[in-house]
């Protein structure tokens, strides 16, 4: 089991040093902390063991969150604690989560330690619940007293339904689906696609009164193989391949195993309903054609022709290609019909940006760069392409939503609201 | 000189004064009624704490603050006293009271939990006594919060003071909780025994059908971080057969599809487990196929690269073990230009693993773009998975030597020092087929600074002296700085040049007479002058048997380094998700405490041999208290402890004579050796030599079974001691004892004994014992023959595994455990045969398990050890890895049988287990380990 958990911040200083099990001292910590987080060290591999204590850690910006242990514990279970960590202290600080805000919150960061982990064993992490009885600057007197409301909140705390308090009433009740897709695409020099998938996920928001049991459909492919044809229907829809699913832990796995039905009790507000990968017939919403040219010993050339592969009605938003510079470029002359680009030596590339973008549609960018004198006689390694963008009302699998059912006792109809957009993920085009 | 010493120690002394002044300020804000001004100080104190500072000269201060009734204060102080409490456990004392007072709050459950969990952190073994009530009662408190935070506090304490929680029977209701309604007091109940397990290093948490049922039945209810502990407690189990593996898939498999990769790995680690036990390829392949998806997905972008980390060693280790997994999403494991580099390392190995003839030419293009990017260990990474892809798919070879050779021409130091590493290993493998690369490769001599890749270049143009033309002059460069270069490079140029001679003499003359010069007068390195001297003497004696001793041919390679071997491998698998997993090393490799525990256990066993030599020497100092006692009574003992044994010792000493008699020892030393004692003593060894099957089982160690405070059932006397051991001689099996009143004015006597049921049906020949009375303060031995005629109890044996016993003295019954290894159990006829063996050990209902014995034995001193002890021999033969298997079996009095595979390693032995019940497979190891390692 862990034995201790730090927060450390770039220069190697503890913020937060909370010990679970007293195996460890300080010193081995310190030591962690002078010799690899403090000579960034700690980049090279997320877990290292030093004369026999293990440090399981991740990085999230400047700060270090640290994990150490002495035994054989299961490492995928201490890194996912961590992350779930940090979105707790997250959702406690509005959602930042650096140096300042530690420091500032350090009295409810280590109430929260308290909770979340109890002998080095992970307890209950759920920020919306914990958020019910840990309060910055302690509970308030009433709740305190209240012996009902009380056992009402650890029997949820330990339940079976843990992420869903009892008697909730909403005067409006209310659904919202928000389908969100990140394409990640790998395209080589000359343009054929080496790998891409889509990395989706649906997000909810749920206004919802007393304990509702919901049924989610999608055109998922196996799901709609197995449901019966109704007489008289000719659709053509056959549904979509999904690789892989996971679910947020209100979902009925067995059910789903069963009969790949997605059933629920929600939890209140906003949650990740699940994620989803698909592979298969991919519509990419951009196509990217670079040219290279290598003008003279001093100077190059890149074009940039982009097309946009979806319908006319829809609009792309927030475009931005990046395209990738050498380090001695002094001077970078563009022209494009739309759009502004910019060379922006911090990030070593001309960033093109158009704020809306029609459905197919193609445009152009030339640059022209001129390169400085160098001393490094190694030839310039290119780094690809990216780019970045939103379509909303579109998603490049092909999912869609077909029906969320909601069961209730007191049987009100709720009312239900759908978006879709897709964005890029890791959008590459090697140069 | 003066000045500035005086201006730093003022300036220290400034310092010091003001530190005290801030302790000073905290010990008011401490006192007073506000509690806001408390609050602060407080939150300064732990500050200061966080920071490493040293503030536990506060803690009286801090700790009468324990008592306020605002949470949030109570919260800090109690955060500072479980920083403290260890090094001032008197000041801890005071902590008590406050904490058995909340953990009785009336009205709010998360004080009582707050209490218990931060009563368990306080580790102070004075303590841990007046917290035993608190926690008794909050192990049944009606609100499951409170349940569960019990649960976990009970391993806590047992760190501490474990004899205090055993004696308490804490474990016990540790145990009941497994029965809870709440899932996650289930859950917590099970890591908690888990966490006592380890620590033990005994079984604690029973997986039985029954109570696998709890657990999986817990799983669907418990939060995501329970639903792991199970998994990871269900992965333990060995299922009965295979349907019983295959119905606990059925409720695993769903848990693939949660979004917690701790879950999904856990999973997996059942899976792939449970998989070996079904029986139909169908069945197998479908559920291997189920991991697929839900492991790529671990990858997908955007997940946390420490995870994908994670998730890349544990797949390295699952496509070794069933390759079908993952075949054809190769494309996942192309680096992102982005990734981390750790990342990037694991996917080139992932890769290299799942190169074959189909896939080759699109990972190779890969590869090759990776040769092109900035990190350079990376680089080279790549360059060597290429080199690994030619020397696994020889068809593919000639791709992956195109590539190689683009490699080289890019020029690129560090590419180019690489890649000729790399094609030394592929000449190696291919001889003389790939040579349209040397031109290429001879060009780039100058940029060669790495030794191993030098070495490299320098055994690829020994190789190719008669088709590389300047190879005279090419080595007679190398050769130059010959005294400067580290011993491989030197190595390579010796061996080079030698070849140089051999095949073209009139090139290397003058190389090959001076470099053997230099290497035989002038160099340090004992190899490298005797390689020297070997290959002059060759030359100067017969130069065409020197050709055929330098050009002989040399074993093939493979890639086989880089797979795991199948032992560590099935190990690792069991352990997916863990760190074991991540380091491929087996767990006791890096956690001390696991080591301690084995280390202790052995430690525990020569401590019981060394005890038992005492016995058996009987040195007067042992017997000091019984002789004290009365002598004549300790000789009768001696009469009635066993006809048997005087037999052994008649047939010693005509043994010794006869030994004597022939080897004509050295006469001093016998004469001297009256005692029948001393006699038994120097005889053992002669006996175990020359009567191999009669009489000679080990004997097991006295344990005690009754504690001198312990009073009777009848709570009418205490002071009895008893230690008792089962033991066999022949084929008799008998209860030895031996009781120590430590009374001051009581005589124990008139003792009987009676066993409850069990599963070996033993019971006492009769009920009483022939024993003298036991007089205050001495000790006697006593004898109970044992027959299994008895009552059976119709449940298996478990670890550790003990008879319950009832004994009647003249004074009080006192009820015991009695220890029994499965040794005195065996029976003495060899009615296993080779053919039954070979049957038994394919039949479906036997449990099976690997497991490794720490210690160096002889093969043949092994057998005897064991065919003494009615374990036999039954056959010997080879595994398909060319690893002798020796086959042993014994049969149990009930008639189970009992199979064990041995492989010798020269630091362990490999066991492989077979047994008709899981449940004999801890008492079985115990066993061997008793017999192997006890006289």
């Amino acid at each position: 089991m862990i034995s201790s958990i730090v927060f450390i911040n770039h220069k190697g200083e503890i913020l937060i040093y909370r010990v679970y099990k007293d195996d460890i001292t300080r010193s081995e910590t310190t030591q962690f902390c002078a010799k690899i987080v403090a000579t960034k060290e700690n980049k090279e591999c997320p877990i290292i063991n030093i004369d026999g204590t293990s440090f399981i850690h991740i990085t999230i910006k400047d700060i270090v969150v640290l994990a150490t242990t002495k035994v054989n514990v299961n490492v995928a279970m201490t890194l996912q604690f961590l992350y779930q960590l940090v979105k707790v202290c997250r959702a406690y600080f509005g959602g930042e989560f650096d140096e300042n805000c530690i420091k500032k919150h350090f009295v409810l960061i280590y109430e929260i330690l308290d909770e979340v982990m109890d002998y080095g064993v992970p307890q209950i992490a759920d920020a919306d619940l914990l958020k019910k009885y840990i309060q910055e600057g302690g509970l308030k007197p009433e709740l305190m007293n209240d012996v009902e409301k009380l056992k009402q909140l650890t029997s949820q705390a330990t339940g079976a339904t843990s992420w869903r308090p009892p008697n909730l009433v909403y005067r409006k009740n209310e659904v919202y689906l928000d389908v969100i897709e990140s394409v990640n695409v790998l395209m080589s020099v000359k343009g054929t696609i080496l790998k891409a998938d889509v990395a989706g996920s649906i997000q909810v928001k749920c206004l919802l009164s007393g304990m509702p049991e919901c049924k989610f459909g999608m055109n998922d492919k196996l799901l709609m193989q197995r449901e019966p044809r109704k007489p008289g229907q000719t659709t053509t829809d056959k549904g979509i391949t999904i690789d892989d699913l996971k679910f947020h832990q209100c979902v009925k796995l067995p059910k789903f195993d069963k009969e790949r039905a997605i059933t629920f009790i929600p939890p209140d507000g906003q949650f990740e309903l699940m994620t989803y990968r698909i592979t298969e017939n991919i519509n990419l919403p951009f196509k990217i054609m670079p040219v290279y040219n290598e003008l003279g010993k001093n100077k190059l050339e890149i074009r940039v022709k982009i097309k946009s592969i979806f319908e006319k009605n829809l609009f792309a938003t927030n475009l931005a290609i990046k395209i990738p510079v050498p380090k001695n470029t002094a001077n970078v002359s563009t022209n494009s019909a739309i759009g502004k680009a910019k060379h922006e030596p911090d990030q070593q590339g001309v960033i093109w940006r158009i704020k809306k973008y029609p459905g197919d549609f193609e445009a152009l960018l030339r640059c022209e760069i001129d390169l400085g004198q160098t001393t490094n006689q190694q030839p310039w390694i290119k780094p690809p392409i990216s780019m970045e963008f939103q379509v909303p009302m579109f998603t490049a699998s092909g999912l869609r939503v077909r029906f969320l059912r909601i069961y209730e006792k007191a049987g009100y109809k709720p009312t239900k609201w759908i978006r879709y957009i897709t964005k890029a993920g890791e959008y590459l085009h090697r140069l | 000189m003066s000045r500035p010493s005086a201006s730093t120690s003022s300036s220290s002394r400034s310092s010091r004064s003001r530190y005290g002044k801030e302790v000073k300020e905290l010990q008011d804000a401490l006192n007073q009624n506000k509690i806001e001004s408390k609050r602060d100080a407080i939150r300064k104190i732990i500050d200061a704490m966080t920071r490493g500072k040293d503030v536990s000269m506060l803690f009286p201060d801090v700790a009468k603050n324990m008592e306020t009734s605002n949470l949030e204060l109570k919260k800090l102080v109690y955060l500072y006293i479980i920083n403290y409490a260890k090094i001032m456990p008197d000041l801890a004392v005071m902590a008590v009271n406050s904490f058995r007072k909340d953990a009785r709050d009336k009205t709010n459950p998360f004080l009582r939990a707050l209490a218990i969990r931060t009563m368990g952190c306080i580790r102070v073994k004075l303590i841990t006594e007046y917290l035993l009530d608190p926690l008794k009662e909050s192990i049944k408190d009606e609100d499951s919060y409170v349940r569960k935070t019990a649960a976990i506090c009970i391993s806590k304490l047992y760190d501490v003071s474990p004899e205090l929680i055993e004696e308490q029977g804490l474990l016990k209701l540790l145990e009941n909780l497994l029965n809870d309604g709440n899932a996650m007091v289930v859950a917590n109940a099970v890591c908690a025994l888990l966490i006592v397990q380890e620590s033990k290093g005994t079984t604690m948490l029973q997986l039985n059908p029954y109570t696998i049922q709890k657990i999986l039945t817990a799983m669907n209810e418990c939060n995501e971080w329970g639903v792991i502990y199970c998994l990871d407690a269900l992965a333990m189990y060995i299922p009965e057969d295979g349907k019983e593996a295959e119905a606990i898939l059925e409720r695993v498999s769903p848990r693939l599809n949660h979004n917690n990769p701790g879950v999904v790995l856990s999973a997996c680690k059942i899976m792939m487990k449970f998989l070996d036990y079904l029986q139909n390829p169908e069945t197998i392949r479908q559920n291997a196929l189920k991991m697929t998806a839900p492991l790529i997905s671990l990858l997908s972008l955007g997940k946390e690269p420490e995870i994908q980390y994670v998730a890349l060693k544990n797949i390295n280790l699952i496509i070794q073990k069933r390759p079908i997994i993952i075949e054809k999403d190769i494309k996942v494991f192309f680096c992102n230009f982005n990734d981390p580099i750790y990342i990037k390392l694991q996917k080139l190995e992932v890769l290299s693993k799942l190169a074959n003839n189909d896939n080759i030419q699109q990972i190779l293009h890969e590869l090759k773009e990776y040769t092109q990017e900035v990190d350079v260990e990376f680089v080279r990474k790549s360059v060597r998975t290429i080199g690994r892809c030619a020397i696994k798919l020889e068809k593919a070879a000639e791709k992956c030597v195109t590539a190689l050779w683009e490699c080289l021409k890019t020029k690129v130091n560090y590419v180019v020092m690489e890649s000729i590493i790399v094609i030394r290993d592929i000449f190696r493998k291919y001889p003389r087929k790939y040579e349209m690369i040397l031109k290429d490769l001879c060009e780039n001599l100058k940029s060669i600074e790495d030794p191993e890749a030098k070495a490299s270049m320098i055994w690829i143009i020994g190789e190719y002296v008669d088709t590389i033309e300047n190879a005279d002059s090419l080595l007679g460069n190398f050769s130059e700085n010959f005294k400067d270069e580290p011993a491989n490079v030197q190595h390579q140029i010796l061996v080079a040049v030698m070849k140089l001679f051999l095949q073209r003499p009139n090139d290397g003359k003058e190389l090959i007479h001076n470099l053997l010069k230099t290497a035989t007068i002038e160099c340090e390195n004992p190899d490298l002058r005797d390689r020297a001297y070997i290959y002059w003497r060759m030359l100067s004696t017969d130069p065409e048997l020197a050709k055929k001793i330098v050009f002989t041919e040399r074993p093939t390679i493979s890639d086989s380094s880089y797979t795991i071997e199948n032992e560590l491998l099935d190990k690792l698998i069991e352990n997916i998700g863990n760190l074991s997993s991540v380091y491929t090393k087996k767990p006791e490799s890096f956690v001390k405490k696991l080591r301690d525990v084995l280390n202790s256990k052995i430690a525990d066993k020569i401590d019981d041999v060394y005890d038992q030599d005492q016995l058996m020497e009987g040195r007067p100092e042992d017997y000091s208290d019984q002789q004290g006692g009365s002598s004549n009574i300790n000789e009768n003992n001696y009469e009635t402890s066993s006809q048997i044994q005087s037999q052994i010792q008649q047939s010693q000493v005509q043994q010794v004579t006869q030994k004597i008699d022939l080897l004509d020892l050295d006469e001093n030393q016998p004469q001297q050796q009256q005692s029948q004692q001393q006699q038994q003593q120097q005889q053992l060894p002669t006996q175990q030599i020359q009567q191999p099957n009669q009489f000679q089982n080990i004997k097991i160690p006295f344990a005690e079974v009754l504690n001198s405070n312990t009073p009777g059932s009848q709570a009418q006397i205490q002071g009895l001691q008893i230690e008792a051991a089962f033991q066999k001689y022949g084929d008799k099996i008998v209860l030895d004892l031996k009781f120590t009143n430590k009374t001051q004015d009581k005589t124990f006597s008139a003792f009987g004994i009676k066993f409850n049921k069990n599963p070996f049906k033993l019971q006492p020949d009769a009920i009483e014992i022939q024993c003298q009375p036991v007089f205050p303060g001495s000790t006697q031995i006593a004898q109970s023959s044992i027959n299994t005629n008895g009552p059976a109890l119709e449940e298996p044996p478990q670890m550790p595994y003990k008879i319950q016993v009832a004994l009647k003295t003249n004074l009080d019954v006192f009820y015991i455990f009695i220890p029994m290894s499965l040794s005195v159990l065996f029976s003495n006829t060899a009615s296993i045969t080779q053919q039954k063996f070979i049957e038994l050990s394919q039949a479906q209902n036997m449990a099976r398990k690997q497991e490794v014995l720490q210690i160096q034995i002889d093969p043949l001193k092994m057998k005897e050890k064991l065919e003494r002890n009615y374990f036999f021999l039954i056959g010997v033969r080879k595994d398909e890895r060319g690893v002798e298997l020796l086959s042993y079996a014994a049969t149990l009095v009930n008639g189970m049988p009992l199979l064990v595979n041995v492989i010798h390693t020269p630091t362990a032995i490999n066991l492989q287990l077979q047994v008709p019940h899981p449940t004999l497979m801890p008492l079985l190891y115990q066993a061997i380990g008793f017999i192997l390692t006890l006289n």
